[in-house]
């Protein structure tokens, strides 16, 4: 318990550490990658359980993540005016779900709250998850890697071909997501692009990516967490150990989609929309070969190179070439290192497998 | 305890499981027999719950267990252990064996992931009866040794602390001796009588006679997928069509 | 609808149909020899279509679609030996991971050499509007050209399979490769030339294809998805089976065009391939007792 305390504590001062630096040598601009970048890890540290520890591939995690954005995006911009009338807006502005107010050109809007809209986004893709995952996850090996490749496909041609998502544009101008209202002298606390929240900003990303990390540890660490590994070491044997070894794929499935959804909604909140390339394939891609280059079963090496290699994506470092880097870096560490970059150096020092650093506890 | 009647098992034309019927009292060990090809394998894994039977039925405590998965079956109190050896890779001894703890507890994915109380409270009770199994099996100072990377004997031992971490009523033992030399299979004789004295029902496949002879209480003998004797050891070492099998079996070896 | 719409339908869904079929028989040849389903299939059929599009221009038609087969195949074979051959049994997760990968690269490398603009290649016998009558319907003379050609593929290889000694080799090493290697046949050769085979055969898909389909950069991953569901509906590793499968995907996708917006047409054909995929996962020619023992 202690190593891990004094490992997560100290990421946390590296994060405000980096903060500090950037507005010390007021490069602040770099907090707006290192923002997004955390939230990629969100999605990457998710599909991390489900690969590395579960043994189950997806290739259509960006699906998952398209959804989470598109439906909150698509939720709190689009105008309901015209159906004001009708019994189920009306019920949902009661609820608080539904707010009026005015778009740029004093037109009056009826649209749904950020908070209301993420939920219904990120439980729709839970459910969407539970039900795929029913018939996918008794897949193996090869079908199950085309039948998540075709549900991202799915998700990217439907965000391309629907007006209601905006076609080859996506969904622009969706507004800032305020989590706390200002209470008294403490101001909003808002999800958006504001160059005034930046700072801001850069923290709930990180803070959210940190308790998302916690919640995994904590998971891989108990019960579940053993029953996963167990599947990916001999599902026979697993399911003779009497692990429902169906149920469990499904649910750690549909946690990663959450996972994945989540960073979607927040995301596409900060960036003030998001557009069909999020649910590309190479997309998808790009997240396994983050977990892949991370080490699988490596929540920690997954989350420093998903940062790391996200941002210097984000910054442009890779050029014209981004893509392909990913693509060579898939190869490479699948040729050459298949647990991961950080096998090769710091496993030893950040990382005792899971009963001995309970012992400690 | 358990009760096979009439099960059958093909696989497309081939009857590798024929009309066996037989059944196992409760704290005896019984154990079957048979050349290669006999079925024996096929047997277990239909009652386990792997293979679907084509038809017959199998009352375990008076519970039909035909058609469930491996999973319920194991969480009735049925647990195993393979042919070739199969632990989980990647995870230390001790883990492997906590994973048979895994029907006897209940925290979840939220309890898990939010560490409740109760979760960590359960937790410390599967690691210490676990620890406990693996002293049972002397195998305590290897509890942090990747599992997969233990001598052969050592990691059959594993997997029968693991099989017995699920407190099963019945144990179902796929040739425990296998690949085994003869003192490593006086050990296992050793262990699975102490097994049954701990109250375990033990239903056993293997090829090595004298194991079998040895500490058996009743004996099944199936052969080309038929039940063709079941009686207790010494009955058995007089049967003629037994004999009639296995020297049969010694002629085309040596042919 | 009009019987002449139909048959119009009929015969797209024909052409598509056996493309889907190609690419399948490209998946099959490899996983017959090696047990590899290979993620970049899709892109050597891009490849063969922007090959040959490239040599067009210096090259006439033939010496262009010949040009581009057999680079395609060079390529095919360098990568089994730079990427796949030393591997020592690898995991199937990983070579899942390393082929896509590599369509990643190819991908990758088409968009830098060809850009992102669409191309074809002309058609081999008159243009656009040029049209036969056939029994009283007109069909394009392209449709003709792709179904000769991969009917003669397709006849090819079983031939090839069946009569050739490497088409024998290639077979036992399918079979039981520890008895081919026991029989002396080299099966690391084998492999790689599963690999060339089967670019080659995408190849020469993406060439016949061209002038109708038009080729993109990143136009194998929805080929690739579509003829991975066929190859299983046909049963993995069956040609035949393939080509039947291909046909009638190719028809029901062609059909339901009067049905369905065209925006959403791979959409919706993806999922119904994802249904068959659930439901018939052992294909719909393969018992389900055979499947199982074949190893994913």
């Amino acid at each position: 318990m202690a190593r891990k305390s004094l490992v997560l504590l100290s990421l946390l001062v590296l994060v405000i550490g980096v903060q500090l630096a950037t507005s010390m040598t007021s490069t602040q601009y770099y907090l707006t990658q290192l923002t997004m970048s955390a939230y990629y890890a969100i999605v990457v540290i998710g599909l991390s359980v489900l690969m590395g520890y579960a043994g189950q591939i997806s290739i259509g995690h960006a699906g998952f993540f398209a959804i989470g954005g598109y439906l909150s995006a698509a939720l709190t911009t689009h105008n309901l005016i015209q159906f004001q009338e009708s019994g189920v807006v009306k019920l949902l502005s009661s609820l608080g779900m539904i707010v009026t107010g005015q778009d740029l050109y004093g037109e009056e809007l009826l649209v749904f709250v950020p908070w209301a809209a993420c939920i219904v986004a990120i439980i729709t893709a839970g459910v969407i998850a539970f039900v795929l995952g029913i018939p996918v996850l008794k897949l193996k090996g090869h079908y199950l890697a085309m039948a998540t490749l075709g549900f991202g496909i799915i998700i990217y041609r439907i965000a391309l071909a629907s007006e209601y998502f905006g076609e080859a544009d996506g969904i622009s101008e969706v507004p800032g997501f305020t989590i706390f209202p200002a209470l008294g002298d403490i101001g909003p606390v808002v999800v958006s692009g504001d160059f005034s929240g930046r700072v801001q900003n850069y923290y709930i990303a990180w803070c959210m990516l940190i308790i998302g990390l916690i919640l995994l540890q904590n998971l891989i660490n108990s019960r579940v967490g053993r029953a996963l590994r167990s599947i990916h070491g001999s599902e026979e044997a697993a399911e003779a150990m009497g692990v429902n070894t169906a149920r469990y794929k499904l649910y750690v499935f549909v946690l990663s989609a959450v996972y994945a959804a989540i960073a979607g909604v927040f995301l596409t909140h900060y960036n003030g929309g998001i557009g069909p390339s999020e649910a590309s394939v190479m997309k998808s891609v790009r997240y396994v070969a983050l977990v892949a280059v991370g080490g699988m079963a490596n929540l920690w090496g997954v989350l420093i190179m998903g940062v790391s290699l996200t941002f210097l994506s984000l910054r442009g470092v890779f050029g014209s070439y981004d893509d392909a880097i990913f693509g060579v870096i898939l190869i490479m560490i699948m040729l050459f290192a298949p647990e991961g970059i950080l096998s090769i150096k710091l496993k030893g020092l950040f990382f005792r497998k899971n009963i001995r650093a309970k012992q400690e506890a | 305890m358990l009760e096979l009647s009439s099960l059958q098992k093909n696989f497309g034309g081939l009857k590798a499981v024929d009309d066996v019927s037989f059944q196992v009292a409760k704290g005896t060990i019984k154990a079957v027999i048979g050349p290669n090809g006999a079925g024996k394998t096929t047997l277990f894994n239909c009652i386990a719950g792997n293979l679907a039977p084509t038809s017959g039925s199998i009352f375990f405590q008076n519970q039909e267990i035909k058609g469930k998965k491996p999973h319920q079956i194991a969480a009735l109190g049925i647990s195993r252990t393979f042919q070739n050896i199969n632990l989980f890779h990647g995870m230390t001894a001790l883990e492997n064996v906590m994973v048979g703890r895994h029907i006897r507890s209940t925290s979840g994915f939220l309890a898990g992931m939010f560490s409740l109380p109760k979760s960590w409270k359960e937790e410390k009770k599967i690691q210490q009866r676990s620890v406990e199994l693996l002293d049972i099996l002397d195998l305590s100072k290897f509890a942090h040794v990747e599992a997969t990377s233990l001598a052969f004997g050592q990691q059959r031992g594993v997997e029968l602390a693991r099989a017995l971490a699920t407190d099963p009523s019945l144990l179902l033992l796929d040739e425990p001796a296998a690949g085994l030399n003869i003192y490593e299979t006086a050990e296992v004789a050793r262990l699975i009588t102490k097994i049954r004295d701990m109250g375990i029902t033990v239903l056993l496949v293997e090829h090595d006679m004298s194991l079998v002879m040895d500490i058996s209480d009743e004996i099944v003998v199936l052969s080309f997928g038929s039940k063709i004797a079941e009686d207790i050891p010494s009955a058995i070492q007089q049967n003629s069509e037994v004999i009639k099998i296995y020297l049969g079996e010694d002629e085309e070896a040596m042919a | 609808m009009t019987s002449d719409l139909f048959f119009q339908f009929l015969f797209a869904g024909i052409t598509y149909g056996i493309m889907y079929g190609i690419v399948a028989i490209g998946f099959n040849i490899i996983y017959n020899t090696t047990g590899i389903i290979n993620f970049a299939q899709g892109e050597f059929v891009m490849l063969g279509g922007m090959l040959s599009i490239s040599l067009l221009t210096v090259l006439p038609l033939p010496l262009a679609i010949a040009g581009a087969v057999l680079i395609t195949m060079l390529i095919g074979a360098l990568i089994e030996i730079v990427f796949i051959r030393w591997l020592e049994s690898p995991s199937v997760l990983r070579l899942i991971i390393i082929t896509i990968g590599i369509s990643i690269l190819i991908r990758e490398l088409a968009l830098h050499i060809w850009g992102e603009s669409v191309r074809s290649l002309p058609y081999f016998y008159g243009n656009e509007i040029t049209s036969i009558e056939l029994g009283g319907v007109r069909i394009s003379p392209q449709v003709l050209w792709v179904l000769g050609v991969c009917s003669i593929v397709v006849a090819a290889l079983s031939v090839f399979f069946k009569v050739t000694p490497l088409g024998r080799e290639m077979r036992a090493c399918s079979a039981n490769r520890k008895a081919a290697i026991l029989c002396g046949i080299n099966t690391r050769n084998m492999v790689t030339f599963s690999f060339m085979l089967s670019a080659g055969i995408g190849a020469l898909a993406g060439c016949v294809m061209s002038p109708i389909t038009y080729t993109q950069y990143d136009s194998g991953t929805a080929l690739a998805i579509k003829g991975f569901t066929v190859a299983i509906l046909g049963g993995l590793g069956n040609s035949i089976g393939a080509v039947a499968a291909g046909l009638l995907l190719g028809c029901l996708e062609a059909f339901s065009v009067s049905v369905v917006p065209l925006a959403f047409q791979d959409a919706i054909s993806i999922a119904i391939l994802l249904v068959i995929l659930f439901v018939k996962p052992h294909g719909i020619f393969g018992s389900s007792e055979a499947a199982r023992l074949k190893e994913f």
